[in-house]
Order: C-alpha cells, then sequence, then structure tokens
C-alpha cells in the first residue's frame, strides 16, 4: 500500500533512547491520591462520594455529567479525606476527591472472569467503554463512548489506530505496543464491532521497529477483520489526527470538522488498550502507563501509574533529580504543559512527564520576524504563521482573523523551527482566544 | 527517600514557565546571518587577492560604517542594539560587493549608511525593511555618483579590465580595443555594439570574443574585471552550497532566476542568430552579479516571499527584470535592479500565493 506524506512537519531530535527499551514496572501507590473530577474535555465529572467515606478500589466517586464528560473513580482503596480544589493539570482551582489510601486492593492482581464481547451488542459494548470513564489516552482526553456512537448520519467505514507516537522523549505507546501486540489487536477487534466495520489501519512511525514486528506477528492471526499495519515515516506532527488520516486515506478532513466528517474514528493504541480491559474484564479506567524522562531524571523509564498521584511523589520513585530542571513538563516536549511545582497529579491524559535541564530549553527573548517562511514551509495546515504571529503582535486580530487561526491544531512546528524564537504557536492561541471570547 | 517542603522548593529554583513547545530548532537568526557572512569569504578572499589588498579596506570601510549607523539609529530610536545578529555586517559586505575595486573609500562610508539608516533603520529595522539595504544603497551610490560607480575597475597588468588579451581582428581600429578593455564583460557586450556601428565594422569578432570557450572559463574562475563580489563563479557557487546544505537558502529563487535569465538570453541570441549560442547563455548566466544576486541577495528573507510558490515567481520575475535591462535598459547590468522591483512587489506576490488551507 502507498503511504502518503502530509505537508509540512518537523524533524526535531526524538530522544527515546532514554525509555524506549525499559519494560513497564509500577510505582507504588502513594499516601494520598488526589483524583480530579474533570480528566477530560467536557464538564467536570459530579462527586458521587463524601468527606470521610470508605471508597473501594474501582468505585465510582465522580458521574459523568452529560454527555461530553466521564466517569471517575477510585483509584486506590481508603478513606476519602476531603473533597477540595487542588491545582490540576486543567485548572488551577480543579475539584478533586482526595484518598488516604488503606484497605485492602480487592480488584488489583487477581483473575478475572473474561467476558466474550462477540455475545454483546454495540449498545453493551458502549455502555461499558462509557461506563469505565475511558477517554482518549492520547493526550486529547475526549470521552471515547462518545467517539464510538457518532450521530447516525455519519456513516464510519474506516478505524486508524494511532500508534505514531511521534512526540519526542515519550515511549509509553511504543512500550505498550511491544509488550501487548496481541492484546491491542482484540482491542482493535472490539472497536471495529462497535463500530460495525471491517477495515482498520494501525499507523507506527517507523522509529519503533519492535513495536512494528510485534504487531505484524499478531495481526497474522487475525483473519476475521481486515487490520494493517502501516509503517509511518518519523516526522512530527504524524501523529496530529488529521495528518494521520490523511496519510493513510488522503482523505482531508474539512476545515472545522471531525473525522467522521470523511468517515473516519481515529484512536489512540492506549485507549484501545483501556477500551479492551473495560469491556473484557469490566475494569474502569483507574491507571495507565506514563513515561518518566529527561537526561536529569535517576530512574527514567515506563511506569503503570494510577490517577491521582502527584508528579512529586512519581519523581521520589523514581530516584530524584541529578540537577534542578529547568522545565517540568506533563506531556511531551511539543505539546505538553509547563508546570509550576511538583504537587498535580496525573490525570487520565497524561502520557508523561519530562523534566528538562537547564540547556536543553533556553528561553530567550524573542527577536522580530525575518520573514524567512520556515514556518510557513512547516506548517502542516498550510497557514502562515509568521503573518498570525505578527499581526497578534501588534494585536490586529482583525488582520489575524483573515488568516485562518482555527484552524491551527497547536503542534508548535512553527514555533519549533523560527529562528527568530518567536512564540508563534503561543500567539495563534492568543489570537483563537481573543476571537472566540469576542463572538 | 522523602522530598522535604524546603528541597522541593530548592528543586523548582531555576524552573521557568513558557507555552509549548519546550524544544527548539537549534538556528538562530544570528547563526543563519553569519552562516551568510561565512559563505561569502571565499569570494570575497579571492577579491581581495585578485584585487589588491585595497578591496579590504573597501569592504573593511563598508562594513563599520553599516556598524556604526546600525548602533547609532538603534540608540536614537531607543531600540535594543542588536548589532551582534551579524545583518549589518552582511548589509556592509554585500553593498562592498557590489561596488568597483578602486572606489574612494567615502563611497562605500556613505553607501552603507544610506543602506542601514535609510532602507534599513527608518522601515524599521531587521525583518521590516521593504527593500534590501544592500541594493538600494548601491542604487542610491549609482544615481549619485555614477562616474565613481562605473569606471573604477582594476585594470590588469596588461592594462585591460577583460584580464586577457582581446585580441582581434588586424582590421580593429584601436578606438574599440579601448572601449572594450576598460569595461567589464557586460558592459563590452553594451557598449562596443553601438561603436561598430558607428565605425560600420562587423560585429562578429566581438561576439566570437565575448561567446567563447575562453571568456566562460575566465567567468567561472574569476580572472576578471567587475565589482568586488562579482570575481569568482565557482567561489560563489561554494559559499552557496553551504547556504543550501545548512537550509539557510532553498533552491526555489536561485534556480528560478538563473534559469529565466538562460532562457530569456537563449530565446533572443537564438532569434538574433549567434553562432556559439550555449556560450552566449553561459556568459550571461556567470557575468556581472548573478550569481551573486541570486544566491545573496535576491534569497534575502526579509525582502523576499515566505511561500515556494512565491519564491519561484519572485525568481523569475527577477531573471525576466534583468534580462530585459541587460538586453535594452540603459545599464549594462540588470540583477540589483530587478531584484529591488521585485521586492517592491514580495507583499502581493506573498498575498496572492498564499496556500489552500488543509481541509479548506
Amino acid at each position: 500500500m502507498i503511504v502518503h506524506s502530509f505537508h509540512g512537519g518537523i524533524h526535531p531530535p526524538d530522544n527515546k533512547h532514554f525509555t524506549n527499551r525499559i519494560p513497564f514496572k509500577y510505582l507504588s501507590i502513594p499516601q494520598k491520591s488526589f483524583i480530579p473530577l474533570q480528566q477530560h474535555i467536557g464538564k467536570p465529572a459530579t462527586p458521587v462520594v463524601e468527606a470521610g467515606q470508605l471508597v473501594e478500589e474501582g468505585q465510582l466517586i465522580g458521574q459523568a455529567n452529560g454527555l461530553i464528560s466521564a466517569n471517575v473513580h477510585a483509584t486506590v482503596p481508603g478513606k476519602v479525606v476531603e473533597i477540595a480544589e487542588y491545582h490540576t493539570p486543567y485548572s488551577e482551582h480543579g475539584l478533586c476527591v482526595v484518598i488516604e489510601s488503606d484497605g485492602s486492593f480487592n480488584t488489583s492482581g487477581k483473575v478475572r472472569q473474561k467476558n466474550d464481547f462477540l455475545s454483546l451488542d454495540k449498545e453493551a459494548l458502549i455502555e461499558k467503554v462509557q461506563s469505565a470513564g475511558i477517554v482518549g489516552l492520547g493526550g486529547a482526553a475526549f470521552p471515547t463512548a462518545v467517539k464510538l456512537n457518532p450521530p447516525a448520519n455519519r456513516t464510519i467505514d474506516t478505524l486508524i489506530i494511532n500508534g505514531s507516537e511521534c512526540e519526542p522523549y515519550l515511549t509509553v505507546d511504543d512500550m505498550l505496543m511491544q509488550t501487548h501486540p496481541e492484546e491491542i489487536i482484540e482491542g482493535i477487534q472490539i472497536a471495529m464491532k462497535i463500530l460495525g466495520i471491517n477495515k482498520a489501519y494501525l499507523g507506527i512511525e517507523k522509529n519503533k521497529p519492535l513495536a512494528i514486528k510485534a504487531l505484524q506477528t499478531a495481526v497474522a492471526n487475525v483473519k476475521t477483520h481486515e487490520i494493517v499495519i502501516i509503517p509511518l515515516n518519523k516526522r512530527y506532527p504524524q501523529g496530529a489526527e488529521k495528518q494521520l488520516i490523511y496519510t493513510i486515506t488522503k482523505r482531508e478532513v474539512p476545515s472545522g470538522g471531525l473525522p467522521m466528517d470523511v468517515h473516519v474514528v481515529v484512536q489512540n493504541v492506549g485507549t484501545i488498550y483501556a477500551i479492551r480491559e473495560a469491556v473484557l474484564f469490566d475494569k474502569p479506567l483507574i491507571e495507565r502507563y506514563i513515561t518518566v524522562t529527561g537526561k536529569i531524571v535517576r530512574k527514567p523509564g515506563n511506569y503503570k501509574v494510577r490517577f491521582g498521584m502527584r508528579v512529586s511523589d512519581i519523581l521520589e520513585e523514581c530516584g530524584g533529580l541529578v540537577e534542578n530542571p529547568s522545565k517540568i513538563i506533563m506531556g511531551g516536549p511539543m505539546c505538553g504543559l509547563a508546570l509550576n511545582h511538583m504537587d498535580i497529579p496525573v490525570v487520565k491524559g497524561t502520557s508523561g512527564i519530562l523534566f528538562l535541564a537547564k540547556n536543553e530549553t533556553k528561553v530567550t527573548p524573542f527577536r522580530s520576524c525575518i520573514r524567512c517562511g520556515r514556518c510557513v514551509s512547516v506548517c502542516p495546515m498550510n497557514l502562515i504563521p509568521c503573518d498570525l504571529g505578527n499581526a497578534a503582535e501588534k494585536q490586529r486580530y482583525d488582520i489575524a482573523e483573515k488568516l485562518h487561526p482555527f484552524d491551527c491544531i497547536m503542534c508548535g512546528s512553527c514555533s519549533y523551527i523560527c529562528p527568530s524564537k518567536r512564540p508563534l504557536s503561543h500567539f495563534i492561541k492568543v489570537v483563537q482566544t481573543t476571537l472566540s471570547a469576542k463572538r | 527517600m522523602e522530598i522535604k517542603d524546603a528541597d522541593k522548593k530548592r528543586l523548582l529554583e531555576d524552573l521557568v514557565l513558557s507555552s509549548p513547545p519546550h524544544i527548539k530548532d537549534t538556528q538562530s537568526v544570528p547563526l543563519v546571518m553569519w552562516l551568510v557572512v561565512l559563505s561569502l569569504m571565499p569570494a570575497t578572499i579571492f577579491s581581495c587577492y585578485l584585487y589588491g589588498l585595497y578591496v579590504a579596506l573597501v569592504i573593511v570601510t563598508s562594513i563599520i560604517s553599516a556598524i556604526v549607523s546600525e548602533i547609532i539609529m538603534q540608540y536614537l530610536l531607543k531600540r535594543p542594539i542588536t548589532v551582534n545578529d551579524g545583518s549589518a555586517v552582511i548589509t556592509g559586505l554585500l553593498l562592498a560587493m557590489n561596488l568597483p575595486p578602486h572606489v574612494p573609500l567615502w563611497i562605500p562610508a556613505i553607501g552603507s549608511a544610506f543602506a542601514i539608516i535609510i532602507v534599513k533603520q527608518l522601515f524599521g529595522g531587521l525583518g521590516y525593511n521593504i527593500f534590501n539595504p544592500a541594493l538600494a544603497g548601491r542604487a542610491f551610490l549609482l544615481a549619485s555618483w555614477p562616474v565613481e560607480m562605473t569606471t573604477l575597475w582594476h585594470r590588469f597588468p596588461n592594462g585591460y579590465v577583460i584580464a586577457q588579451n582581446p585580441i582581434f581582428n588586424a582590421a580593429m581600429p584601436q578606438q574599440l580595443i579601448d572601449s572594450i578593455s576598460g569595461a567589464t564583460p557586460l558592459g563590452a557586450l553594451k557598449e562596443a555594439p553601438k561603436l561598430l556601428q558607428e565605425l560600420s565594422l562587423q560585429a562578429q569578432p566581438l561576439y566570437d570574443f565575448l561567446f567563447s570557450n575562453a571568456m566562460i572559463k575566465s567567468l567561472f574562475i574569476g580572472n576578471i574585471g567587475g565589482c568586488i563580489g562579482e570575481t569568482s563563479a565557482i567561489l560563489l557557487l561554494l559559499g552557496a552550497l553551504l547556504l543550501l546544505w545548512k537550509k539557510v537558502i532553498t533552491w526555489h529563487i536561485p534556480l528560478s532566476y538563473i534559469a529565466t535569465v538562460a532562457a530569456c538570453m537563449g530565446i533572443y541570441y537564438y532569434f538574433t542568430g549567434v553562432p556559439n549560442l550555449h556560450y552566449a547563455i553561459l556568459f550571461h548566466v556567470l557575468s556581472g552579479g548573478l550569481i551573486l544576486g541570486a544566491f545573496f541577495m535576491a534569497t534575502d528573507m526579509v525582502t523576499s516571499p515566505v511561500t515556494k510558490t512565491g519564491m519561484i515567481i519572485f525568481g523569475i520575475g527577477c531573471g525576466i527584470l534583468a534580462s530585459i535591462i541587460r538586453l535594452w535598459g540603459g545599464y549594462p547590468e540588470g540583477v540589483s535592479y530587478s531584484i529591488l522591483i521585485m521586492n517592491g512587489i514580495t507583499p502581493l506576490i506573498d498575498k496572492l500565493t498564499r496556500p489552500k488551507v488543509f481541509g479548506a
């Protein structure tokens, strides 16, 4: 099959060697877990427990509030100490259920009954995904049940699994594909049954040869469905939804549209793995794999972490740092969030924690645009980032509005490449927020 | 190991907060500018060797004038002093490369000052100038002091500007030989045919001389008269390769520019019936400031389009204008004016070549 390519993109050093051969390890459970009620795009969940209450592992503690929302479960057994506002990745004052761990783990480590998903119908399967509180684990954290259940007027013919993991440093998806290929293929079959389709593609960047090999072996046994493993050229942002769809199917998601407009659903490999756990074992989403990495981390690796564990607790488990970090990033270096302290909990959308040393992330004052056009040639959406940046800098939002600011996918390629070190994607974000506020 | 609160605080001492992305490419504006300076060094040094050390004095004067003007203007306009970004040095160096080797030193001094003060800083500084400062400086000098700017060529030991002996058919009068040998190759091509017509002589020997293997060789190696930076095509191309390799410039502008000049000249000389058509084309590609202009001045990022399509249109436009000026204009050389004119319509090109947004 011919693999097309998307326009633009960059080749940042991928720095995956720190962790891409380190198998998963469990981190021990922290004394206190701070579980945010908002770990997804949409409305925060409504708390259904009270302070002082004892909760079991996996017990529902936050009920999805409306369609675009997700259930939240107790990630550890113990006592609810308080329900209070704490700093979370989504908000400075995010409501969290704080659980002091205590009591027994009555589900972890036990062999569970495996449901036969073939005997379940679409509604029952979606119900399982919804009640497990699954959201997109690639980072966007959109409720998965909604994505798997498109409106009746949208036909879906293709499922694309995103295993490209184009963000530098991160290796969770890579390790998941290396170690759990059969489970991922099974998860893909479940998702295909939910969508009622027969065709799926799994795109993996070529810098993950072991993952590609493992999945190709696993997929060889599948006879009932057509699942194609597609090695992709290494280029950021290959994993961006629109670019991935275009690369594999040559379909362009229309401006302002969604993948379902071109009959495609995209799921991250981690999400597929979680869907399988939810459907086969009724397991709520209470933990995920994350990469803790950076040159200055004593024990970098890929770890299984319960949501609500704070960065400081994770860092202790990873042996601390050899020098003071210049940046602590939740996510990857291209799209991740810079933290200003370490008392922030890991949530469903956290794919990694990256510690950068001083010489790895220079923040220099930016210069004026020299119109070199590099941002134009790397923009995967064909925008003119330099003009948008200049308009934003002069607060000429009237000019910026005509330059398609809302088509920006915030990949950061323009900011990365700019020789004047202009924060172009930040400028575009400012344009987006300002224009949205005016509307 | 328990991390104490005090330890936590100390850990966060060096923390920086900023929006993503948190990693950046290693190339910066100063690096780009200094790479351009470096890439011009082979041709510059060769020029000093070929025309004598006075050339070095012209170049240094030009650069110092550019630097001083930049500092004074940024100080007066209360802008940050950014002279270490190398852009003023490039302007000074490029302006000097566009001057005849034996100009008096006040020429580069005034030219660079005009380029930086009027063309660059008064328009807003680096990134905001509409016209290439070095070329605008040259245009200003040419308009103001035409004699200094067009006659002070280097004369080789044989007394000629064209280094090799222009040996002609004995029928050629001394008057003609003098006129050719005192001008640059392009100047000879422009002036000699008129003179030949006045003397009602055949133009053929002239073309045989200019469009010859020996002449192309001289142009390629640089053993020829002309502006300081117009000497050696091969050394300029060497510098251009560095810029292409380091991705400071792309092929779009230089290639479309040079190819257009070659095409225009090919068509013109095909219809005028010059016997050595390929030499005629090569003569135009290698002579004058085309190589210097196409690789080092038309590619000036600030004054050229940002889209790839725009760059190609820009290059083609430069090529057509340069050819028209060379063939029918009042000046023997049209490279600098072609680039300046195209600089002026760059915003229009950018507007017309905006790519189709993905999904639109």
